[in-house]
Order: structure tokens, then sequence, then C-alpha cells
């Protein structure tokens, strides 16, 4: 744990964490209404948004494109709702139709615009570039208290920490509105909850976060982050709270060893190079949510043995 | 419009007119295999599908390579993307049979971990000395251009064997679509015909996944589908449907692709398809947006008019200004509201008819006539003839109105 892990481990692992945690936050309640794939829908939308940005603005830059990302995100979600209620389709086939669309008019664009050696491909989009964010000035431990070293931290850890820190507050703010009407909206209408307003803002939290983790480690890890460690979590408690810090250790834990496993895993087989911190952190939660379905102890159905069940 | 005429009509050469006969053979397989996971309620299973294939190229291709052979053999390729994709359809099912888990919730996790597998199987395929130009990346995003003529043949076959399947399997998998209790009191094994309708979705991935990649795949097995819904209520049609307006959109998408240079053939395919469902969703007769408009207004417009009339009879004013027109438009009042003879007479029937109706339910108590009452249908559609003149027996002669 000396100089080299901090400059070239320790902000990576920590943009993953928060990343994951942003995620896993909104997902625990996206799970429990049957709107997991909400996150895959605005993922894929991320795309044209940053594409427009890139075309209106002419520049790469994270804030427009993170605006634009975010706009892509609520127009699809807009339209969503407009196809479901105009046309009277089922909620997963509007979001498919939605989604794809969004990202063949992406990539249409992308190719379109011809942005040459810009450094902003598709491979980037979905791979995200989480090894690349390495904190170059430090030295060791000590530039954690070194100001002029602390200002060359990639912008990236900034922005992450920001959405994770509104996301954790906002679950705060409206934990109890979340609840209930998660679990019974008509009643939380009884009482005044005004319950659609709610699961509007979830999807719109959703969509911050989904942007702000894909500006730092792309979109794979953004669909795993917002379903693997809340289903996980899912199996291990019956109680809200109780799932919400297990999806955020999950989450964690997920980030902390797919990263370390991407970076030296292959060293220890006696390769050269890293493998993809994102897909590796997608495939921890894997393994930790293959973990939970086998031996959760709250894995069957209430009610109902695990046999029967079958 | 050369270009595009040229292609349209297959005189751009071989290789567009390969490409163009490939793309809607593959639009045609895949609308009409989506369209059961759509009526199912599963359209989202095509995703998590797709994107579990890609494990399945990389391992492939390094296994090729490790034998000595050539990691770009297309059909080594398929083998491996239908394996890990169809290890990704078990989970996608076995997780909601026998966890709590939501059906999303299974699709989500498998299409993140099983791509995200694949990235990292990705990473160390680009790193061997042989997968630097490997083009597996294609695999993403779809490759058209390169199509050759044994991928087309590929297509061809299994386009053609997944049709078939189909047809053959369209009775039980409807049934299980529409109403899977139903399906498994007729002793169907429901669990069977679910794996083979995503079966079927997989295959036609695997088949479609170098032509348009696996991301927009997920468009081809959705869109038609969706888009075929509005023009048809009957789930026999909406497939045949389904795979035309696929075949339509892959032979239009390639053709427009093939007149311009900048525009990727599989993201223009989608495009196109979704025109299509933009235009049905407007236009279809009755599913379609303006229809059901045009309903709401003849409603609106018929219960203003029997509330007009109805007012008149009872020599009220109307003050309402839709109504006025309405009633002024058939020549039933003059402007200034007054009625005229034929809205006097359509009055008096208007509110005999309400009166016949008040004997009719008197009569009839037990028959049920209160979903029949709606006090739009005209009586005569309901009763016949000589049950009316019954009612206008115990009502008496009609009565004039407006004092005329």
């Amino acid at each position: 744990m000396g100089a080299d892990f901090v400059q070239f481990s320790l902000t990576p692992i920590l943009i993953g964490t928060l990343a994951a945690i942003a995620c896993a936050l909104p997902g625990n309640f996206l799970i429990l209404r049957k709107q997991a794939l909400i996150g895959d829908a605005i993922s894929h939308v991320v795309l044209p948004g940053i594409v427009v940005a890139f075309l209106l603005t002419g520049v790469v830059a994270a804030i427009p494109m993170m605006l634009g990302a975010a706009g892509a995100a609520i127009v699809a979600v807009i339209l969503i709702e407009a196809i479901k209620r105009l046309g009277k389709v089922e909620p997963g086939a509007a979001m498919g139709v939605v989604f794809t669309t969004m990202f063949a008019a992406g990539v249409l664009a992308l190719e379109q615009a011809d942005l040459g050696n810009i450094h902003l491909d598709i491979e980037h989009a979905l791979m995200g570039n989480l090894e690349s964010l390495i904190w170059f000035r430090a030295e060791g431990w000590q530039s954690l208290l070194d100001p002029q070293a602390l200002a060359g931290l990639p912008p990236e850890l900034g922005r992450i920490a920001i959405v994770c820190a509104l996301v954790v507050i906002l679950t705060l703010v409206f934990w109890r509105w979340l609840k209930i009407a998660t679990f019974d909206e008509d009643f939380a209408r009884a009482l005044g909850i005004p319950a659609s307003a709610v699961g509007f803002g979830l999807v719109i939290a959703a969509a911050i976060a989904a942007v702000a983790a894909f500006d730092a480690v792309g979109s794979i890890i953004v669909i795993a982050m917002f379903i693997c460690p809340p289903a996980a979590a899912r199996l291990m408690t019956n109680r809200l709270a109780h799932q919400v810090w297990w999806s955020v250790g999950f989450a964690t834990l997920s980030a902390v060893l797919g990263y370390v496993f991407a970076g030296y895993g292959p060293l220890w087989f006696g390769g050269q190079n890293a493998v993809s911190a994102a897909g590796m952190i997608a495939a921890v939660s894997g393994v930790i949510l293959a973990f939970a379905c086998l031996f959760g102890p709250h894995r069957s159905r209430v009610g109902v043995g695990r046999e029967e069940a079958a | 419009m050369g270009p595009f005429l040229d292609a349209l009509f297959l005189q751009a050469g071989y290789n567009v007119s390969l490409v163009t006969i490939g793309a809607a053979l593959l639009g045609f397989a895949a609308g009409a295999s989506g369209t059961f996971l759509f009526l199912r309620k599963r359209a989202l299973v095509s995703d998590g599908v797709a994107h579990a294939t890609l494990p399945g190229v990389a391992l492939a291709f390094m296994l090729m390579v490790a034998f000595g052979g050539d990691g770009r053999n297309l059909a080594g390729l398929m083998i491996g993307s239908a394996v890990t994709a169809g290890l990704g359809l078990l989970i996608m099912e076995w997780i909601p049979r026998r966890t709590r888990l939501s059906e999303d919730a299974a699709i989500g996790s498998v299409l993140g971990v099983f791509f995200g597998l694949g990235i990292v199987l990705l990473t160390v395929v680009q790193t061997m000395s042989s997968g630097r130009q490997a083009g597996l990346e294609s695999f993403l995003l779809g490759s058209t251009a390169g199509m050759l003529f044994n991928d087309a043949i590929t297509i061809v076959i299994g386009g053609s064997l997944v049709v078939f399947a189909t047809w053959l399997m369209r009775r039980p998998m409807t049934l299980v679509a529409f109403d899977s209790d139903y399906a498994a009191a007729m002793g169907y094994d429901v669990r069977r015909i679910d794996l083979l309708m995503m079966g079927l979705v997989m295959a036609v991935t695997v088949i479609g996944l170098k032509l348009v990649g696996l991301i927009l795949i997920v468009a081809m097995l959705i869109i038609p589908p969706v888009t075929a819904r509005f023009w048809t209520e009957r789930a026999q049609r909406v497939v045949w449907i389904a795979g035309g307006v696929g075949a339509v959109s892959g032979y239009l998408g390639a053709v427009i692709s093939a007149s311009a240079p900048a525009l990727p053939t599989g993201p223009i395919i989608v495009l196109v398809a979704a025109a299509v469902f933009v235009v049905s969703l407007f236009l279809a007769p009755g599913r379609g947006v303006l229809a059901a408009l045009l309903r709401h207004r003849r409603f609106q417009a018929r219960v203003h008019r029997r509330q007009g009339l109805l007012a008149l009879a009872a020599q009220h004013p109307i003050r309402e200004a839709y109504t006025l027109r309405l009633l002024s438009r058939e020549g039933l009042v003059r402007a200034d509201g007054v009625p005229t003879d034929a809205g006097r007479a359509q009055a008096a029937k208007v509110a005999r008819d309400e009166r016949r109706w008040d004997v009719a339910r008197e009569i009839n108590q037990d028959a049920g006539l209160a979903g029949l009452y709606d006090g739009l249908t005209p009586i005569e559609k309901v009763f016949t003839a000589d049950e009316i003149a019954e009612f206008d027996r115990r009502l008496g002669p009609p009565t004039a109105i407006g004092g005329a």
C-alpha cells in the first residue's frame, strides 16, 4: 500500500465505489417497483445525449455532456410514458422501442459528426476508462494533505462524489415517501403523498446517477450496479433499511474487488496486461448475486417452499 | 436519387444486393420470432439474450486461436455466442422461478453481468497478438458492409429455420402468451414453450449479430411486433405483419445506407423501423392515436347532440356553444337557438325514447338493461318494433313540443 497504490489505484477505486453506491441506492427502489430495467434504458440513451451536446457546443467538456445526457434521459422517460399511454403498449416493450431507437440515432449521429480523433467513441462509452483516472501528482499517502497535489485529483472524482452525496441526501430526505409509495401507491395517495411525482423523481435521480457514473466508468457498470447489488441485498433481508445497507455494502465490495481483480488478477495468472475494470466490477457483482440466489436467507418467495416455487 | 434507386432495385452491385436481401430476411425472422416474446410481455428478454452473446464471442475467439485456428471463423463465433446466450437465457428463466426476484431484475442482472464479463474477455483478446485486428468490437454495433456470401447463406438458412419453427409452434406459443394458466390446464408444458420462445429469439440474435450488432438486434426483435400490434387484434396476423415490418425495415434500411457514405446500416435499419412504428402509432385504424381521437370526437358529438335535443324538448335554452353549433349545422336550431321544425321533431323523438326507456326498464326489471341504456344507443337497436309499440301503448299518444 505504498505510493504507487495512491497514485494509480486509490482514485479509480474511490470513483468506482462512489459510482456503484450512487447507482445502487435508487436501484433498491427501482427493483421493488419492478422498474429495474429503467437503468438499462437510461444508460443506452445517454449516448445520443452526449453526441448532441457535443454537436451543439463543439467541445468535449464534462458539464455540457452531462447536461446533454440528462436531457436525453428525461426525453426518453417522457417518450416511454407517451408511448405507453397513447398506444396502450406495455411498459417493457415501450422502453425497448425508445431506447433502441435513441441508441441507433446516437450511433448514426456519431458517425455523421465524424469526430475523428476526438476521444468520444462507442467503446469508451460502453467500457468507460476507470483505469485512466489516476492521480498523477500523488507521491504517497501524505499527498492527501497536500493542497497542491489534491488540486490534481481527476475531476471525475469530484463530480461523482457530489452526485453520490446528492443521491444519499435525496434518499434520506424522501425516505418515508419513497418507502410508502414503493410498497403501496394507493395508500401513499391516501396519505397525501404525491406518489406519481415520487416515482418520476426516482427515475430522474436514477438518471442523474447513471449519467455521472457513465462519465467515469461507462455504461455496463451502470446497468450492473443498478440491479445486482440491490437484487442480492433483497435476498438477504426482509427490511427495506437493511436491504439498502446490504446493497451499499455489495456495491462497495464489487467496486473494490472488481478493480483489484482487473488490475492485479492477470498478474497472478502470469498475464501482463490488466483487463477492463468496469467489466470486472460488473462480473464480481454478478458473482455476489449468484451466491445470494443460492444461499441468501430470504431468497424464496414468502409463503412458498423452495421446491414448490418451481 | 440515383444511388438510392439503384440500391432499391438491386442494381448497385453484388455486395449491396447481398446485404439488402440479407437484412430483409433477418428483419422478417426477427419480427416474426420477437412477436411471441412481446405478446408474453417479455420483450426485454431479447435485450438480455443479446448482451449475453458477447462473452461467448470472445471465448470462442480465444479457443479457436488456442487450437491454432482462425479466430474470426464466423461459425465458431456464432456457436460461442449461442452457448453463453443460452446460459444467460437459462439463468434469466431460473432466477424468477426459484427466487423472489422479479423477471426484470433477472433480465437486468444477466444483461449487466454477462456484458461486463464479455468486455473483460474482449480486453484479454485485444492483448493477444492475433486479437489486435480481430475486429470483435464490430459485434457490438455490427459491420454490414463486410458481409460475405457465406454470412448471407447463414442468415438465409438460419432465418428460414426460425420462421419455420415459429410457424410450427404458433398455436401453443399464442396460447402461452395470452393465458399461460389456461395453457397449463390444457396440458401444455408452459416452461418448455417459454424456453422455446426465448430460444428462437436467441437464434435470431446469434444470426443477426454480425449484421447489426448485439445492441441493435434488440430493436429488430421488439419494434416490429409492437408496430404490428397496432394493425390487428389477431395474434396470428401480428406474427406475419411483424415479419413484414421487419423485412421492409431491413430492406429499406440497407438501401438507404448503401446510397450514401457514413450511414451505418444497423442504426439506419432501426430508424426505419422506428419511423414505421411512429406512423402506425398515429395512423393505424382502430388502435392508432388518430382513430382514437376521432372516436372520442364522435362520441362527444353524440352526447352533446342528445343533451341539446333533450334541452329543446324540455324547452330549456341551450347555452353551450359547441352544442348549439352542432345542432344548427344539422338544421335543428336557428342561430339564435330557437328550434326549427326538424329540431322540434327530433327533440320529440328523443324525449319520447327517453320515456320509452322508462317503461322498458319498468317492464324488464331483471333483464340487465343497465348496460344497454347508455342514452346513446337508439331504442330501435335494442327492442323490436312490437316491443316499442307496446311501450307506446302504455305511454299514450305523442305530444307536440314547443307549443306548435
